[in-house]
């Protein structure tokens, strides 16, 4: 388990200093795959390095199976470091050293034999669909490809934990949609507690159990990935997952809410009973359905009658059917940047 | 063909004068690269940025590399002549050219790899710090294998500087090209052995470039 104590981070510049993080806190359950979603600048990659110490914090404590990394000496922090791979946007591979090399390099590091490692590198090799690629070097690879290599060479020490920053952001979305699934099929099989890092939602719905929403140096929230997509409370978590409405400014009329239902509910059909039983007719703005570690959730922005007995009465039927929605405010360009939530 | 240029010839001076360029130069870069390497590579490692900042130290060699880099070789060369005595046992002949040419080379080689090992991507040093690497396992498995082609082609030059130096060094009693323009040429108003040298270096040069660039490129697997 990895427990992130009231970390704070202060990077000292020639301007003065500047507060990375500030009085974060989290635990990350073993086995669990935990997204940290957030926009660039908002102290997600300062906050993954604070994890294997690559980033001392200023303060607070980060204490992994029960071990603070504070009280450990250099070596102690090494050897430690091998219990928790990651990987990089960029990759960083090295690459004046073939695939297998580049595999075998932690396992070189760590003082396994040659043949040793040599066999360990095919094994993940094997793992992440190249084993045709041992002798390649990584110039001739695709972005894809190396991200597998990263995750082979990652994953050789047999770490418990694997970290990855922004690992699929160079990345188009056919290749990332696969990276996700070896990140998958690594946490399930192998039972390695992954920590992702990203700036899109997607990756967090395609594979997170849990997220925490980073915005300005601190964390907002934090939930299950299914809640925070259904409520999301704090603004920038809003900003990231609502909808941008482009066609919104020149929609005038009633309320707009936005409704949430999950794979069961969506076998009733809600549009049709909430217009028939309440005899209003309505406007929809945006209908998506997006999956969600798995599970169908389905997201509809709909827009209520101007007068506002037609709307009460739809948000009553709502309210009696306990269907959760929200109230989106404003009309600017974003509807995320100034909704909300009520419901 | 001038009666100097053949007799030079038939006494063998000016093959002798090539062979004594070219091992003057060879062995003063190795020698200077035992030195010049892993001073570069402490400087790089001991910078703000580095993977071991040390400022003390890192501002210490860094001043010192560029004290003795900014003396003219032609001055270095005279004033380290009391320390080619002290390593040789002489002050003249090639063995105490060589001493000068190491003493003048290293800190120029040693910015020479200096440039090179910074050019290493900070990310490829910051996954190896993140599976445990330390300090001595990334100098010796990312830093220098992955500068190795910059290495190379930093190699080329200082080569071909240090040949312009041992040319220098025959006007105070080294051998080689320089010295045999300098005694028959020059001092013997004979322009003939003059422009000889000149085209012998060239051909010198142009080998040692052509060659080492092309050990470069071919051990750079960036652009297999």
């Amino acid at each position: 388990m990895i427990e992130l104590k009231n970390i704070c981070k202060e990077f000292k510049t020639q301007k003065g200093s500047f507060t990375a993080l500030r009085d974060v806190s989290l635990d990350i359950n073993d086995g669990e795959i935990f997204g940290i979603i957030g926009l660039s600048g908002a102290g997600k990659s300062t906050l993954v390095r604070c994890i294997n110490y690559l980033e001392k914090p200023t303060s607070g404590q980060v204490i992994i199976d029960g071990r603070e990394l504070g009280a450990l000496n250099k070596k102690e922090l090494l050897k430690l470091r091998q219990n928790i791979g990651m990987i990089f946007q960029g990759f960083n591979l090295l690459e004046q050293r073939t695939v297998l090399k580049n595999i075998c390099f932690p396992l070189e590091i760590s003082g396994r034999s040659k043949a040793d490692a040599q066999k360990r590198a095919r094994e993940l090799l094997e793992l992440v669909g190249l084993s045709d690629k041992e002798n390649a070097y990584p110039s001739q690879l695709s972005g894809g490809q190396k991200q597998r290599v990263a995750i082979a060479r990652a994953m050789a020490p047999e770490p418990k934990y694997l970290l990855c920053d922004e690992a699929t952001s160079a990345l188009d979305p056919d290749t990332t949609r696969s990276i996700l699934e070896l990140m998958r099929e690594i946490n399930r099989k192998l039972g390695v507690t992954i920590v992702v890092i990203t700036h899109e939602m997607k990756v967090i719905d395609t594979i997170c159990d849990r997220v925490a929403v980073m915005d300005n140096s601190i964390v907002t929230e934090v939930g299950e990935v299914a809640s925070v997509f259904a409520e999301p409370k704090s603004e920038i978590a809003k900003k990231l997952i609502l909808p941008e409405l482009k066609t919104v400014e020149n929609i005038t009329g009633g309320e707009r809410i936005r409704l949430i239902y999950n794979g069961e509910s969506s076998f009733t059909p809600l549009l049709s009973n909430i217009i028939l039983s309440c005899g209003v007719p309505l406007n929809i703005l945006h209908a998506e359905t997006k999956d969600i570690y798995g599970k169908a959730y389905g997201e509809i922005i709909l827009q209520l009658p101007e007068d506002s007995r037609s709307a009460a009465r739809v948000k009553n039927y709502l309210n009696a059917n306990n269907i959760t929605y929200s109230v989106l405010e404003g009309g600017g360009k974003n509807v995320g940047n100034t909704s909300q939530a009520v419901g | 063909m001038s009666e100097i240029l053949r007799k030079l010839l038939d006494n063998g001076i000016l093959q002798l004068g090539i062979w004594e360029t070219v091992y003057m130069t060879f062995i003063s870069a190795f020698f200077s690269y035992l030195v010049g390497l892993p001073l570069g590579v402490l400087i790089c490692v001991t910078a703000k940025d580095g993977i071991r900042p040390i400022p003390w130290l890192n501002r210490i060699l860094d001043v010192l590399v560029n004290i003795f880099r900014s003396i003219p070789f032609i001055i270095l060369m005279v004033a380290v002549l009391p320390a080619a005595k002290l390593i040789v046992g002489t002050s003249l002949g090639n063995r105490a050219m060589i001493v000068t040419l190491v003493l003048a080379a290293i800190p120029y080689v040693a910015r020479m790899a200096e440039s090179s090992i910074k050019e290493v991507d900070k990310g490829v040093i910051e996954a190896a710090q993140s599976m445990g690497a330390n300090e001595f396992s990334i100098i010796t498995k990312v830093l220098i294998p992955e500068a190795k082609p910059a290495l190379l082609v930093g190699a080329v030059i200082s080569l071909v500087t240090i040949l312009g130096y041992s040319a220098m060094a025959g006007t105070i009693g080294g051998g080689g090209l320089g010295m045999i323009a300098i005694t028959y040429g020059y001092q013997r108003f004979n322009n003939e052995i003059v422009w000889i040298c000149v085209a012998l270096t060239i051909i010198i040069v142009q080998l040692i470039q052509e060659i080492g660039m092309h050990i470069a490129r071919r051990t750079d697997k960036r652009t297999a």
